[in-house]
């Protein structure tokens, strides 16, 4: 086991090595870098910058030095906690991501245990319901949930939610409470503001989920030990649970590491369009200006937070099934 | 005692027949039998699909989607820029075929146009009294089929003087269906284009992977860690934000294919892979290494058309996720610009809230793409009940 871990912690360097060079790569390739767009930005607006605060940031980033230097140095400081000066905030990138980020975490858990709640049941339901219309119906449901993009579901939904119930549109809290300390009406107002999201961002994930689950139990239940158990009495309930729904629960557990950076970065997309405070419509801004500290540095916590998730379930799964364990490597 | 030995030149006590010995006659399939046993593979992959109902539904519809792309300008009742001026937002009209109790065929009312001078909304009200007959197989808008022949030949049109907007119009007074029509024949084709890039990317890499294994294998292992443990949607935006905004739009059509494609050949590339580790144990492989066989032609001739059917199964499945990211990209304005027009393009401009309440019809592109996203959805997982017929 102590091995496995060594060897699978050794293994985490090379990959995170290679991801750093790939998102630096990806941010350095467009032409260009933000001064310019910042620049050409500020003239079109008829104001002048003084060119010696640019000349001044440009040298204190290093933006004067070769490329290979550059990405020495981005390193160097992301090992040491520090993930760079965002252009745009003006500010260190670990202000601008930090006060975001607990809001983000907070959509996506909630999310994800929407998407547990409700997918489980489900899952599970239409196993042992083979081919029935209730299975069919709720797999047609969950793969209208896949199908539709969710910009569009948030719209409509936020378009409901607003005649049906007032609740008003948009952001993850009433204005009047933005940079309040906490409150038991802030509070509701979170509440009421995360149905929502939760339900748009959920729905995809839900569908994409029951159909795993449906697909890993039916696969179980087919097996003989399943027939031995219930030619031996034990009740229907337990005979589901006890063994083929744990055997079937391995994917769930692999799919932690995708979890994680989701959890962080929040569904993008819907958050644009609902213009949440979440980290994900910061990250795309940054993408597009060019930002370059911002959205490397940003991209880069996504990836080492994968990295880590698969570790995770790596191990968990080492731990539940000794196939894995001695064999040292999963299974696909 | 009697013996059964007649006696010499006397005829034999039973009967023997004079055809020849055939000791299996009795294991010999009739016509019927011959046909389901010993049916070739392909057969039985045929049969086990159209076990699939709803598969085979799909595989239809989507048969028909791709043929209507062929002849978009025929079926769009407009051109796809005809802008009508003095229609701008209209809402859907209806196609009736009784007036006042009377048969007349199909034909729509005229509109008339009112501008509400409190809230500056266009009102369109139908107007009863005009009637537009629709014909079929006739001359309209004039178009350059497939951008080169000219024609003017339309599926539906209407009477002069009147429209025919089935499903609205859009902020400049386009037609919502033509636009939908049009746009089917460039979102239809991102993802096909887009995964056939990724098939050759995921048979090659994940072919040479597999096959050698050893470090070649470790090193690929590595790089499809590292791509798929970056979210997709900020790395398309990072490789979008590359595309030069110079570039025609149908070069920009085809960088954003390559895109897409270029983070979803690692899923393929890992199940090639993983087959390849076992089956290149098999005998066959190493008689084709024996008789001289370079490691190409065992790939491509002998190991991988034994799973085609798996690839061809997945790789339904994961086209959905290409036409979703092309839409989501467009929606960003990251993707596909205008003029080009494809369902994410239609998409972007549904982008606020003020559209789903003002004009509700702007947002009718979601649904051939839930249907087309559905129906390959369906199609893929019959494809993949089929690819193994033998379980």
């Amino acid at each position: 086991m102590v091995n496995y871990l060594l060897y699978r912690l050794a293994a985490a360097v090379p990959t995170l090595f290679l991801i750093s060079l790939l998102i630096f790569a990806v941010i350095e390739l467009p032409p260009g870098d933000y001064f310019e767009t910042f620049l050409a930005e500020q003239e079109a607006l008829g104001e002048t910058v003084d060119p010696k605060k640019i000349e001044y940031l440009k040298e204190t980033y290093g933006f004067d030095q070769p490329m290979p230097i550059r990405y020495a140095s981005w390193v160097w400081g992301l090992l040491h906690g520090d993930l760079g000066y965002s252009f745009e905030y003006e500010l260190p990138v670990n202000d601008v991501i930090g006060s975001r980020v607990w809001m983000t975490m907070l959509v996506s858990f909630i999310t994800i245990i929407f998407t547990w709640l409700i997918a489980f049941p489900i899952g599970i339901y239409s196993a042992t319901h083979k081919y029935s219309w209730g299975d069919y119906g709720l797999t047609f449901i969950g793969l209208l949930g896949l199908a539709t993009p969710n910009f569009l579901l948030a719209l409509i939904l936020m378009y409901f939610a607003n005649v049906w119930f007032g609740t008003s549109i948009g952001h993850l809290m009433d204005a009047e409470f933005i940079d309040q300390p906490m409150s038991w009406a802030k509070f509701v107002s979170v509440v009421e503001h995360l149905v929502i999201p939760v339900i748009v961002i959920g729905t995809a994930g839900t569908a994409a989920m029951i159909r795993r689950l449906r697909a890993n139990l039916l696969d179980e239940l087919q097996k003989q030990y399943v027939t031995t158990a219930k030619a031996k009495g034990v009740p229907p309930f337990k005979a589901l649970v006890k063994y083929p729904l744990r055997m079937s629960l391995n994917f769930f557990i692999s799919d932690i590491g995708s979890i994680l950076p989701s959890v962080i970065s929040g569904a993008e997309v819907v958050a644009i369009v609902l213009s949440l405070e979440t980290t994900g419509p910061l990250l795309i801004s940054a993408l597009k200006s060019q930002d370059m500290y911002l959205a490397g540095s940003f991209l880069m916590m996504l990836a080492v937070l994968t990295v880590i998730g698969v570790l995770i379930s790596d191990i968990a799964l080492a731990f539940l099934d000794p196939r894995i364990r001695l064999k040292g490597g999963r299974q696909k | 005692m009697k013996t059964s030995i007649p006696k010499n030149g006397e005829p034999m006590g039973h009967f023997v027949s004079d055809a020849a010995f055939d000791p299996h006659s009795i294991e010999q399939l009739n016509d019927e039998q011959k046909a389901y046993y010993l049916a070739s593979q392909k057969k039985l992959m045929w049969w086990k699909f159209k076990l699939h109902k709803l598969a085979v539904v799909s595989g239809i519809f989507l048969a028909l989607v791709y043929i209507s792309i062929l002849f978009s300008e025929f079926l769009a009742p407009y051109d796809l820029n005809h802008r009508h001026v003095k229609n701008i937002y209209q809402p859907p009209q209806s196609v009736h075929l009784f007036h006042e109790g009377q048969f007349v065929g199909p034909f729509v009312y005229g509109t008339k146009y009112e501008l509400n001078l409190e809230t500056l909304a266009r009102t369109y009200a139908p107007d009863s009294k005009k009637i537009y007959k629709l014909s079929f197989f006739c001359s309209g808008d004039k178009y350059k089929f497939w951008g080169v022949i000219p024609a003017d030949n339309h599926l539906v049109c209407v009477e002069k003087g009147g429209t025919l907007f089935l499903l609205g119009t859009d902020r400049l007074g386009r037609d919502m269906l033509s636009r939908i029509i049009y746009g089917t024949r460039i979102s239809m084709t991102i993802g096909l284009i887009g995964i056939a890039i990724s098939f050759i990317l995921g048979i090659s890499i994940g072919g040479m992977a597999g096959y050698y294994g050893g470090w070649v294998d470790n090193i690929v292992q590595r790089i499809i860690e590292v791509i798929q443990s970056i979210p997709s949607i900020p790395l398309w935006l990072a490789i979008a934000a590359i595309i030069p905004v110079s570039w025609s739009p149908i070069l920009v059509y085809f960088a954003i294919s390559v895109v897409l494609a270029l983070l979803d050949w690692t899923g393929l590339a890992r199940a090639v892979r993983s087959k390849l580790l076992s089956l290149r144990e098999e005998d066959y492989v190493l008689a084709a290494e024996l008789m001289g066989a370079k490691p190409r032609r065992i790939i491509l001739r002998h190991l991988v058309p034994g799973f085609m059917s798996h690839l061809i199964a997945s790789a339904t499945l994961t086209i959905p996720s290409m036409i979703l990211g092309e839409t989501a990209l467009s929606f960003l304005g990251l993707g596909l610009r205008p003029p080009v027009t494809s369902w994410g393009v239609l998409l972007n401009e549904a982008q606020n809230i003020n559209v789903v309440v003002l004009y509700p019809w702007l947002i009718l592109p979601v649904v051939p793409v839930v249907l087309v996203i559905l129906a390959f959805n369906f199609l893929g997982d019959g494809l993949r009940d089929a690819a193994d017929p033998y379980a």
